[in-house]
């Protein structure tokens, strides 16, 4: 009976998300033609920006360490891009709701969309920082494999997973709005504790562990650096537990979001 | 429009009938940003008072509105007109009793709510009308409809953040009303807009009417509640004064100030 209730739970609200399917375009569009608009280059910029980073930060690590990554340049750019998009599309998310409170207060509208909309422009801006990845893969004479193609298995992981975590942090920050400058702290730290610009072998045995089993930007950025950069396989923990945390991070946001959305309007 | 309620064996509404509000109450949020101290904090944070303070903008009401009917709210500022409409609307959820509404709902509680400042009209008019539910292709078919009612061909491109309130009002206004919706519910909203515009949207409301769309309407102008209106409802303090036809309610509010 339970699996029937659920059933029925979702099939309703799939057709519910289908009716507002032209909002979320609108939103989405909304989202990427304001963040470059008025600026020359426009969307260049998507491709421009993680490029520059990445040739400051290739300088300024290549001193740091002494034990060098082969392939640094891909290596560094591989984890940028996925970190970026989850820790910016996660912080818009933040804000969707407080932003959207104009609306929410005028018109009855699924509230998770705003939220969803952010993680979407979010994905979006992320395939232009793949022209980027391409770029420097063929500039550092890397090359491509069949593996490449594969990329698209991380993103839905990764994307799943964001959705999750943006659904609960922009929950909370309606009531607490607290919330959006703790999570700059905590992203910091994330940052500093995903092998981005450093193998996992060179840290800490403690902390290697704790990294392993409780940071999933590891597992995604793992997948995809052997798809893009050793051209192998991911190894199938991974995937797995990719796909695990980011369905358990789903169902912890989604319910958060569900149980408190109709107080929503009381504190925004 | 579907809601879930708390209440899962209401009857259902007989056929005749748009809107039935029984024993409905709104909580709202009056929480103080005023904290002086840290003990007053601690007080308030004890009391669960610091984030949510109670207070009731609408007791106990119940009317039922038939369709095609014409009602209107009045009452002073702050006695919980726009708050009903809100909890009519689907935005607010009553804190007791329940709305139950037959047929679809285009509430225009502010013109222009879905409005980003940065877009253009163009691009606005999309976003808007996606808001409200529409889809793109409906807009497209309808999109010279919405710019010829709102006389705004000439500003299509321009960001809506350069446009006067009357403009985005007359924008509003005409996407809001382009489909015909059973149940109409309008707030204060045309007190912007020129007097042609006014009369051409009195006009507009006037033939939806006719056409058997169902109005809640919410004015400090009891001259066109008189006009347009069969039924009025009087709010006061949150409680229904009187709830009857619009000469009675509409003369009792008037000599009872």
């Amino acid at each position: 009976m339970a699996v029937f209730a659920m059933v029925k739970y979702l099939v309703k609200h799939t057709k519910g998300f289908l009716d507002y399917k032209d909002l979320l375009v609108q939103l989405v569009s909304r989202d990427l033609k304001l963040k470059y608009r008025r600026s020359v280059l426009g969307y260049l910029w998507s491709v421009l920006s993680p490029l520059m980073i990445m040739a400051v930060q290739v300088v300024v690590f290549q001193y740091m360490f002494q034990r060098p990554i082969p392939n640094f340049a891909v290596y560094l750019l591989s984890g940028q891009i996925l970190f970026n998009y989850m820790n910016q599309s996660t912080h818009m998310a933040i804000r969707s709701i407080l932003e959207s409170a104009s609306l929410i207060k005028k018109v009855y509208l699924p509230k998770y969309i705003f939220t969803f909309s952010k993680i979407t422009s979010g994905l979006i801006d992320l395939i232009f920082s793949m022209a980027a990845m391409a770029v420097v893969i063929i500039v550092t004479g890397v090359g491509f494999s069949w593996h490449f193609l594969l990329f698209p298995l991380v993103l839905v992981q990764l994307f799943v997973f964001c959705l999750g975590l943006g659904l609960f942090l922009a929950q909370a920050n309606v009531f607490f709005r607290d919330v959006q400058y703790i999570y700059t702290v905590i992203t910091t730290g994330w940052l500093y504790l995903t092998p981005i610009f450093y193998d996992i072998e060179f840290l800490p045995e403690k902390l290697q562990t704790l990294v392993k089993w409780c940071n999933p930007m590891y597992y995604y950025v793992s997948q995809f650096r052997c798809m893009v950069l050793y051209h192998t396989l991911p190894e199938w923990e991974m995937v797995l537990a990719g796909c695990a945390a980011a369905l358990l991070v789903l169902a912890v946001g989604a319910w958060s979001f569900v149980r408190r959305q109709h107080d929503f309007i009381l504190y925004i | 429009m579907s809601r879930k309620s708390k209440k899962q064996a209401l009857a259902p509404l007989p056929s005749d009938v748009a809107i039935r509000v029984s024993d409905v109450t709104i909580r709202f949020n009056l929480a103080s940003e005023k904290v002086d101290n840290l003990k007053e904090y601690i007080i308030k944070l004890l009391k669960r008072q610091l984030l949510f303070q109670e207070f009731l903008a609408v007791k106990d009401v119940s009317f039922e509105i038939k369709k095609g009917e014409a009602w209107a709210l009045v009452g002073e500022n702050g006695s919980g007109k726009s708050t009903l409409l809100k909890a009519i609307s689907g935005i607010l959820h009553p804190y007791k009793g329940s709305v139950q509404i037959q047929g679809s709902v285009a509430p225009l509680i502010e013109l222009g709510a879905g409005f980003d400042a940065n877009l253009t009209a163009r691009e606005n008019i999309y976003l808007n009308g996606t808001v409200l539910g529409h889809s793109k292709k409906f807009m497209d078919e309808h999109f010279d409809e919405i710019v010829d009612f709102a006389e705004l061909e000439d500003f299509l491109d321009s960001p809506i953040k350069n446009f006067s309130s009357g403009m985005k009002a007359r924008l509003g206004f005409s996407i809001a009303t382009m489909v015909r919706p059973e149940i109409l519910i309008v707030d204060e909203i045309l007190a912007v807009g020129d007097y042609k515009f006014r009369q051409k949207c009195e006009q507009r409301m006037t033939e939806m009417l006719s056409g058997g769309t169902t109005l809640l309407y919410v004015s400090h102008d009891i001259h066109t509640v008189r006009k347009l209106c069969t039924h009025a409802v009087w709010l006061e303090k949150g409680n229904a004064k009187m709830v009857g036809d619009v000469k009675t309610v509409c003369d009792a509010y008037m000599g009872g100030r």
